[in-house]
């Protein structure tokens, strides 16, 4: 992400600028980049809300300031609404919140549906959260707990699960987490990206050690991430 | 300070009658709802106050990386579970619900008391019980660390005391549940005559939401929460997976009553605000029939069906997801007719800046930010990296927290002088506002942008994003502000109470029956022989139209 479009942006957006950005933007051919995803729909909506709140809060203060009373017995003089003028402060604002809430929606779906629909040839790994830590167990058999190695620019599907309570597996770079439940599996997936290292943490509280159930997302250049795998690969069984 | 009294007795000689001999055993067993009601606002700002306590420890804690105040997680974790759980139903609910609607409804109906004074003094105790269980919390060697959420199975498998979460629940509930039955039986029936369901105060219309929300969904978390202790005592599995029980039903059960509670605290709260709007504004409801019908029923509406918003990464199935997106952000419209109405009622106002207006200013915008800040919750492509971060404890704190907390204290500023015949000091009222606004904003925006930068609640620590550390302090900072404004304000009223200069039974000049037609404070039976009212009797009836 550009600096300073990232600061015009952030001028209307206003919370926006406060993020880092994180992931160099590596959309493998037809592996869609949720997070840029995330980002883009996220400008959006800031914006919708930036606009409707400075219009309330700009008629809140014009108001509170011009009818300010002047003298210790003025009253106040509100309309007495017609018929049809009441039923025009419902439905006109009705119809515009209706709007903007159906665009939202069909904003959200879009994403959505990318979020939830697994690019096939995804790297499959399954992840199992217990207290206080993540199991990961890769295709190969290769396992490692609290550190998710991945190869670089790949669709990778983490299939989740817990051995004993409810669970969130939160990858906070890559804007995704799915709860993990005991007795059931769900799953989630993301594009890994560039080499580098994110954060890789529980976000449904799970006891005392909530905050120290964290490790690393290590994603790593494609022939490391091979030479590592094999390394890695449990002994064949005679 | 102008005095603006409509109708001018001199009763404040009269106030030293009505003042009787302190027994407290005639407090204990009283009937009578503004009693009733002095009972609830103690035991709710108790909660608030100790709760607060709480928010100071977990903000203190957090102000570095690492061990501050304590180097137990657990014990961080009883503070946060205490704070959510007391903030919600020992404060702001029986604030609203036990408080507010047995001080005003009967009140500004023109009866002289509730339809069932003893079912309101056993709702009362019911209150108090739960809140004296939830304060041995601190001595019992087990606190209960499950979070006000007690999601299963963690709650079934914890060495903490899951029952002193049930047994507070249950005995809130109960306390809720005949509340309503109380409040819906009185405000149907008890109305004086005059007071049509045209000409009710907005307050009252908003009660009879809530409690019609709560009649409905209380006994569904009553049941989820019992049987959760069965699961971890009696040895049942309906949420326990070990045992082929699911905690998705849990939370689905929680969420279908917890998320309608926050409309149960938010309709009164706004309702609240529309009579100190009404009254410093001296200005006619905006569009009152249509926000009544449109407004405050269509939360009653929706607000039963949009509790899977809280789910939407818990694994149910897609298709609800569909759909409650779509319903949540519908949401918008009911809520935004509120809004609108409010604008509305300032729109050719006469606006006076006392205390309780200030409040009610305060609320717009602190609601403007809570309310547009959902929006994203709403959307479950932003939720999913949103949802359980800081973003939504800022956002939740905006939208229930420090938003209903303005009306609350704004409501209690505004009864003052009716409860006590006494004017509290608008110079602390004004100090306090100012503090807890501005601490409030500087700690809940930070904290909402915390979470956007992926910091997961309910962390004793932060280890993995040591970034952060000082946006923590800054919060931190704004949460004793916060602190500071709420010592000022309860100041202001232990001193207007006991020094405040005498007022009369109209100090606002407000229309609404219970200042124009009863004494501060009200004696007992509040109207004597009855109310009688003029046709053109409204209580928001100003304008000064000729007659």
């Amino acid at each position: 992400m550009k600096k300073s479009k990232s600061w015009s942006k952030g001028l209307l957006a206003g919370v926006p600028l406060l993020f880092l950005p994180v992931l160099a933007g590596a959309e493998q051919a037809g592996v869609p980049d949720l997070r840029a995803g995330w980002e883009e729909l996220w400008h959006e909506l800031m914006i919708d809300i930036w606009v409707i709140g400075i219009i309330f809060a700009a008629i809140t203060v014009y108001f509170l300031i011009r009818y300010r009373r002047k003298h210790h017995d003025e009253e106040g003089q509100g309309p007495r609404l017609s018929r049809l003028a009441s039923f025009g402060w419902v439905f006109v604002p009705a119809f515009l919140f209706l709007a903007d809430d159906i665009f939202l929606a069909a904003k959200n779906f879009e994403l959505w549906n990318k979020m939830r629909e697994v690019p096939s040839g995804a790297y499959e790994i399954k992840v199992e959260g217990f207290m206080w830590g993540f199991d990961i167990t890769h295709p190969g058999g290769a396992t490692a707990t609290n550190e998710l190695r991945v190869p670089e620019g790949t669709a990778v599907k983490a299939s989740l699960t817990s051995r004993d309570v409810v669970h969130s597996f939160f990858l906070p770079d890559y804007r995704v987490k799915w709860d993990m439940v005991p007795g059931m599996n769900t799953y989630l997936w993301f594009n890994s990206g560039a080499p580098g290292e994110h954060v890789m943490t529980c976000a449904e509280y799970c006891g005392a050690m909530h905050s120290g159930m964290y490790g690393k997302v290590i994603v790593m250049p494609r022939a490391e991430f091979e030479k590592w795998i094999k390394e890695n690969a449990p002994e064949q069984k005679s | 300070m102008s005095t603006q009294v409509l109708l001018e007795p001199a009763e404040t000689a009269g106030l030293a009658t009505v003042k009787q001999r302190f027994s407290l055993k005639e407090w204990i067993f009283t009937t009578d709802h503004k009693r009733v009601a002095v009972l609830y606002m103690i035991g709710a700002f108790a909660a608030f106050f100790v709760a607060g306590i709480m928010a100071m420890l977990m903000r203190t804690e957090l102000a570095s990386l690492g061990p501050t105040i304590t180097a137990n997680p657990s014990t961080y974790n009883t503070w946060l579970y205490f704070h959510g759980a007391a903030m919600i139903l020992g404060y702001q609910i029986p604030a609203l619900t036990g408080f507010f609607a047995n001080y005003y409804v009967p009140l500004m109906i023109g009866a002289k008391d509730v339809a069932f004074p003893r079912v309101n003094a056993l709702s009362v105790w019911l209150f108090w019980m739960g809140i004296i269980l939830a304060l041995l919390t601190f001595v019992i060697p087990d606190p209960p660390d499950i979070m006000w959420t007690g999601y299963p199975p963690y709650s079934i498998l914890t060495g903490g005391n899951t029952a002193f979460y049930t047994f507070t629940v249950l005995l809130m509930g109960f306390s809720s549940i005949a509340g309503g039955v109380n409040f819906l039986t009185t405000i149907i029936y008890m109305r004086a005559p005059g007071v049509t369901w045209g000409k009710m105060n907005m307050f009252i219309w908003c009660t009879l939401a809530a409690f019609i929300i709560q009649i409905i969904f209380v006994p569904v978390l009553g049941a989820a929460v019992t049987m959760l202790s069965f699961d971890k005592y009696l040895g049942t599995s309906f949420f326990n997976p070990a045992a082929g029980g699911s905690p998705l039903i849990y939370e689905n059960l929680f969420w279908f009553y917890s998320h309608p509670a926050v409309y149960v605290i938010f309709l009164p709260a706004i309702g609240l605000i529309y009579e100190i709007m009404a009254t410093f504004a001296r200005n006619r409801i905006f569009n009152y029939k249509k926000i009544v019908y449109y407004g405050v029923l269509g939360v009653v509406g929706l607000g039963g069906v949009v509790w899977a918003h809280h789910l939407y990464v818990a694994g149910i199935p897609n298709w609800m997801i569909l759909i409650h997106v779509f319903m949540t952000l519908i949401i918008s419209v009911p809520v935004g007719l509120l809004m609108i109405g409010l604008l509305g009622t300032l729109y050719k106002g006469s606006i006076h800046y006392a205390t309780p207006m200030l409040y009610a200013a305060g609320f717009v915008f602190l609601f403007l930010i809570g309310g547009l800040t959902g929006i994203p919750n709403a959307m479950s492509s932003i939720y999913i990296h949103l949802t359980d971060t800081y973003w939504m404890p800022g956002h939740f704190h905006y939208v229930m927290a420090i938003s209903m907390t303005t009306a609350i204290i704004g409501g209690t500023y505004y009864v003052f002088p009716k409860m006590t015949g006494r004017m509290y000091s608008e110079k602390l009222g004004w100090i306090g506002f100012f503090l807890f606004f501005i601490g409030a904003n500087i700690t809940f925006m930070f904290t909402m942008i915390m979470g956007v930068k992926g910091m997961p609640r309910r962390y004793y620590d932060y280890q993995q994003f040591p970034e952060i550390e000082w946006m923590q302090q800054v919060a931190t900072i704004g949460s004793y502000i916060i602190f500071l404004g709420a010592l000022v304000v309860l100041i202001s009223w232990l001193h207007g109470a006991f020094y405040g200069r005498k007022v009369g039974r109209n100090p606002w000049g407000s229309r609404s029956l219970e200042w124009t037609h009863a004494p501060s404070p009200p004696p007992p039976g509040n109207y004597g022989d009855g109310v009688k009212l003029p046709d053109d009797w409204n209580p928001y009836g100003y304008g000064k139209e000729p007659h």
